[in-house]
C-alpha cells in the first residue's frame, strides 16, 4: 500500500523545528476557538430546527456569526464576584477547566505526514506511547475546574452542582476508561497515531472456511465498547440528559452559577471544547480517524488519504458526532440522579468488564496456535453451555394477583369506603337549574342508561 | 543536590530540556508540599497536594516512565484527591485550623524533626547512590515502556497485584458493610403498604388543610374570606353550577356552639 507509508509513527514526532512547534500549537488553539463559535451557532440552529423555529439568523450571513457578537459581549459585561467566593480558587477554577480542555487536543491526530513549508511533519502536535491516557488524564483534571468553581464561590447551588458533577465525572470516566481497553487491546498501542493507523486496513477473517475482509474500524469492530464509550463521553461532557451538574430546574446553573463575565466565558469555552474533543477522541479511536470512509478511501489508490484531505474526513467525523450530541440534547429528557448513577456503575461498569473479558478470550482463542476442531470445540461448548444455563435457568412463578373484589373483600372492616364499581352518580337534588338537563356521568366514562337506576349502587357497597 | 536529580545525573547525561523541565517544576513541587503543610484550609492543603504530585507525575514521565506518569495524574491527582476534595467540601467552608497549640512547642518539635529526617534520608540517599551509576532502563524499555510494565505485572509479580487487589476490594466492601444499613425486608414500606396503611381505619386519607389556613371546614358551604377576614367571592371556580338552597337547607343547622 502506498499511503501507508504516509502513515505517521511514533517514530516521526519530536523532530519539529521550533516555529513549526509554535505554528501546530497556535494552529490548534485557533482551530478549536472557531471551532467552538461555530459549534455554538450549530447547536443553536439544529436544536431550532427540531423546534421548529429558524434559530438565530439575524446577525452576518443566515446568522453565523451570531456566537462571535456573543462571545465578544460577554468579557466586557460585568465581573461580579460574590463576597463569600474564595477569591484565588474562585479565579482558578475556570482557567484549570479551560487549560485541560485545549491540553487534550495536543495528541489528537488531524492527518498523515504533509509538507508545511518544506518541512515534512506529521499533521498532528505531538504524540507519546500513552497518548490516549494523557487524554484521560486532561479530563480527570478537567473535573477540578467544575469542582472547584463549586466550592468557591461560597453558595449552596453551585457546591451542590459541584459535588454531583465530581461523582458522575469519576463514576463515567471508569466506563470511559475501560472502553479504551478494547482498543488498546486490538491496536496494541495507546499511540493516537497508531490507533488510527491499526485501523486503516480490514483483517482477513476466516470464518467455516469462508474468506472475508473484517473491516477496520474498531466502532464495527468493538461495537459494544463504542456504544459504551459514546454513553460516557455525554456523561463526562455534563451534556443532555446527562447535564446533572448544571441542572437548571433544579441547581439555577449549577457550579457556574455565580460566575459572570469573563469566567464563565471560559466554562462555556471549555464545556463545548469538551464535547469537541471527546468527539475527536471518538473519531480517532472507533471511526478510522482522519482516513476517509470505504467506499472513497478506495478511489485511485489512496488518493484521498494524502496530503490535506483527510483533515476534511476528520472535520466530517466530528461534525456528525456533534450532531449526535445536539439531537441527545433536543430529543432526551433529564434523568434523574440516583438512576443516572445506577446507570453507570451497575450497567455499563460490569457489562464493559464482562466484554473485555469476552475479546480476550477471542484474542486467545485466535493467538493461539489452536488447530480449526479444538477452536470450534471450544466456541460449541460455550454456546451450548450459555444455552443449558438459560434453558435451566429456573423461573420464578409470580403469585396470581387478586382481583378487585377478593381485594376489597380482604379490607378490615371499617376501612374508608371506596365507591362501587358500577357507582353512578346522580345529579344532586339541589342543582336544579343547570345540571337537570344534563345526562347524569358514570363511573367509567359512559353515560348511564335508564335500566340501571342509582338504586342499585346501595347493595354493591362495602 | 536533591535525590531525584541525583538518579537523572547517574542515568547519564540530563538533556537540557530535562533540566529545564526539573529546575522550574523541582521548587514547585516543594512549594506545594511546604503549601499542603502551612495552609490552614483544608482545600487549599489539597489543593496544594494536587500540585505536588502533578509536579511528580510530569518527573515519572521525565525519567521516561510515561506509563507511570500518567496513572499517577489520573488515579491520584484526578479520582484520589477529588474523593478527598469531595469530603473537604461537605466539612464545610469555614473550618480552618485553629491555631492554638495543645503540646506546647509542638510545632517546633514537628519542624525539627521533619528538617533532621530529610537531611538523613538525602544524605543517606545521597551516599549509597553516590557515583553508581543507573542501568537496564534500556532492556526495561526495550518492547516499550506500557508492554514492559505489562509483561513484569502479569508474569512475576502477578501475585502481588492480585494480593493488593484482594485487599483494595477488600477494605472497599468492608467500608461498605459499614456504612451501609441495611433494612430488612418488611421493614421499609414499599407503596402499595404505604396506600393500605393510609386507606386502613382509624387513619383520615385526605389531606390536612395547609399551613396558615384558619378554616375550620374545606366544605364549600364555608364563606371564602380574605386574609383581614372579610367574606370574598371568587373562591369557587366558575364552572360549578350555582347551588340553590332552599330555605330550610339554608337554615343552620344547629352545629354551631
Amino acid at each position: 500500500m502506498t499511503f501507508l507509508a504516509q502513515s505517521p509513527t511514533l517514530q516521526d514526532f519530536g523532530h519539529d523545528v521550533w516555529w513549526l512547534v509554535l505554528l501546530k500549537v497556535v494552529g490548534v488553539f485557533a482551530m478549536l476557538l472557531l471551532l467552538t463559535l461555530f459549534t455554538i451557532n450549530y447547536e443553536r440552529k439544529v436544536v431550532a430546527r427540531m423546534a421548529q423555529r429558524p434559530g438565530p439568523n439575524q446577525v452576518g450571513p443566515n446568522g453565523w456569526l451570531q456566537s462571535l457578537t456573543d462571545g465578544l459581549k460577554l468579557p466586557f459585561k460585568e465581573e461580579i464576584i460574590p463576597l463569600t467566593a474564595d477569591k484565588v480558587v474562585y479565579f482558578l477554577a475556570p482557567v484549570i477547566s479551560a487549560v485541560c480542555a485545549f491540553t487534550a487536543f495536543s495528541v489528537i491526530p488531524f492527518g498523515p505526514m504533509v509538507s508545511i513549508f518544506g518541512e515534512r511533519t506529521p499533521l498532528q502536535l505531538t504524540d507519546t506511547s500513552v497518548a490516549v491516557l494523557l487524554v484521560l488524564a486532561c479530563g480527570g483534571m478537567a473535573i477540578y475546574g467544575i469542582v472547584l468553581a463549586g466550592w468557591a464561590s461560597g453558595s449552596t447551588y453551585p457546591l451542590l452542582g459541584g459535588l454531583r458533577s465530581s461523582a458522575q465525572m469519576i463514576s463515567y470516566e471508569v466506563a470511559m476508561g475501560l472502553s479504551f481497553v478494547a482498543v488498546f487491546m486490538t491496536a496494541g498501542t495507546m499511540s493516537t497515531s497508531e490507533i488510527v493507523r491499526a485501523q486503516a486496513n480490514g483483517n482477513p477473517v476466516n470464518l467455516l472456511g469462508l474468506e472475508f475482509t473484517a473491516p477496520g474500524w474498531y466502532a464495527v469492530l468493538l461495537l459494544p465498547s463504542f456504544i459504551i464509550y459514546a454513553i460516557s463521553a455525554v456523561g463526562e461532557t455534563n451534556r443532555a440528559p446527562f447535564d446533572l451538574p448544571e441542572a437548571e430546574s433544579e441547581l439555577v446553573g449549577g457550579f457556574h452559577t455565580e460566575y459572570s463575565s469573563f469566567k464563565f466565558a471560559m466554562f462555556f469555552l471549555a464545556e463545548y471544547i469538551n464535547m469537541i474533543t471527546v468527539s475527536a477522541v471518538c473519531t480517532t479511536l472507533f471511526l478510522g480517524g482522519w482516513r476517509a470512509p470505504w467506499p472513497i478511501s478506495a478511489i485511485n489508490d489512496g488518493m484521498f488519504n494524502q496530503g490535506w484531505w483527510p483533515m476534511l474526513w476528520f472535520f466530517a467525523k466530528v461534525l456528525v458526532l456533534l450532531f449526535g450530541f445536539i439531537w441527545l440534547r433536543a430529543t432526551l429528557p433529564r434523568l434523574r440522579y440516583d438512576q443516572f448513577m445506577r446507570f453507570g456503575w451497575k450497567v455499563l461498569i460490569p457489562v464493559n468488564l464482562v466484554w473485555i473479558l469476552a475479546l480476550a478470550g477471542i484474542k486467545t482463542l485466535q493467538n493461539k496456535a489452536t488447530d480449526d476442531g479444538t477452536r470450534y470445540t471450544i466456541i460449541g461448548a460455550l454456546i451450548l453451555a450459555v444455552l443449558l444455563i438459560t434453558l435451566l435457568w429456573p423461573s420464578r412463578t409470580p403469585a396470581p394477583a387478586p382481583n378487585l373484589e377478593e381485594q376489597l373483600a380482604r379490607r378490615p372492616k371499617g376501612s374508608y369506603p371506596v365507591p362501587p364499581l358500577d357507582l353512578q352518580v346522580p345529579p344532586s337534588p339541589r342543582t336544579r337549574r343547570d345540571v337537570a338537563e344534563r345526562q347524569p356521568a358514570m363511573a367509567g366514562g359512559g353515560a348511564a342508561t335508564d335500566e340501571t337506576g342509582p338504586a342499585n349502587s346501595d347493595e354493591k357497597e362495602v | 543536590m536533591t535525590t531525584a536529580q541525583t538518579v537523572l545525573a547517574a542515568g547519564g547525561a540530563v538533556s537540557t530540556g530535562e533540566a529545564v523541565t526539573f529546575w522550574i517544576l523541582a521548587p514547585l513541587a516543594l512549594l506545594g508540599a511546604i503549601g499542603m503543610v502551612w495552609a490552614r484550609n483544608a482545600v487549599h492543603s489539597a489543593l496544594w497536594l494536587v500540585l505536588t504530585m502533578l509536579c511528580l507525575g510530569v518527573f515519572y514521565v521525565l525519567q521516561a516512565g510515561p506509563f507511570i506518569g500518567m496513572v499517577q495524574i489520573i488515579v491520584y491527582t484526578g479520582a484520589i484527591m477529588m474523593l478527598f476534595l469531595f469530603v473537604l467540601m461537605l466539612v464545610g467552608r469555614d473550618s480552618s485550623d485553629s491555631l492554638i497549640e495543645t503540646l506546647r512547642g509542638q510545632r517546633v518539635a514537628a519542624v525539627a524533626l521533619g528538617l533532621g529526617f530529610a537531611a538523613l534520608i538525602g544524605t543517606g540517599l545521597f551516599r549509597a547512590l553516590e557515583g553508581t551509576s543507573a542501568v537496564g532502563l534500556d532492556a526495561a524499555n526495550a518492547n516499550g515502556n506500557v508492554q514492559g510494565i505489562a509483561k513484569l505485572l502479569f508474569t512475576k509479580y502477578v501475585f502481588a497485584f492480585e494480593v493488593t487487589s484482594a485487599l483494595l476490594i477488600t477494605a472497599a466492601v468492608g467500608a461498605m458493610v459499614l456504612a451501609h444499613v441495611e433494612r430488612r425486608k418488611g421493614e421499609r414500606l414499599s407503596q402499595v403498604e404505604q396506600m393500605k396503611a393510609r386507606f386502613a381505619p382509624g387513619n383520615y386519607p385526605g389531606p390536612k388543610p395547609g399551613p396558615g389556613v384558619f378554616a375550620t371546614s374545606s366544605s364549600v358551604a364555608t364563606p371564602g374570606r380574605l386574609p383581614d377576614g372579610t367574606l370574598t367571592d371568587g373562591v369557587h371556580s366558575q364552572i360549578l353550577p350555582t347551588r340553590e338552597l332552599t330555605s330550610s337547607e339554608a337554615a343552620p343547622k344547629g352545629t354551631e356552639k
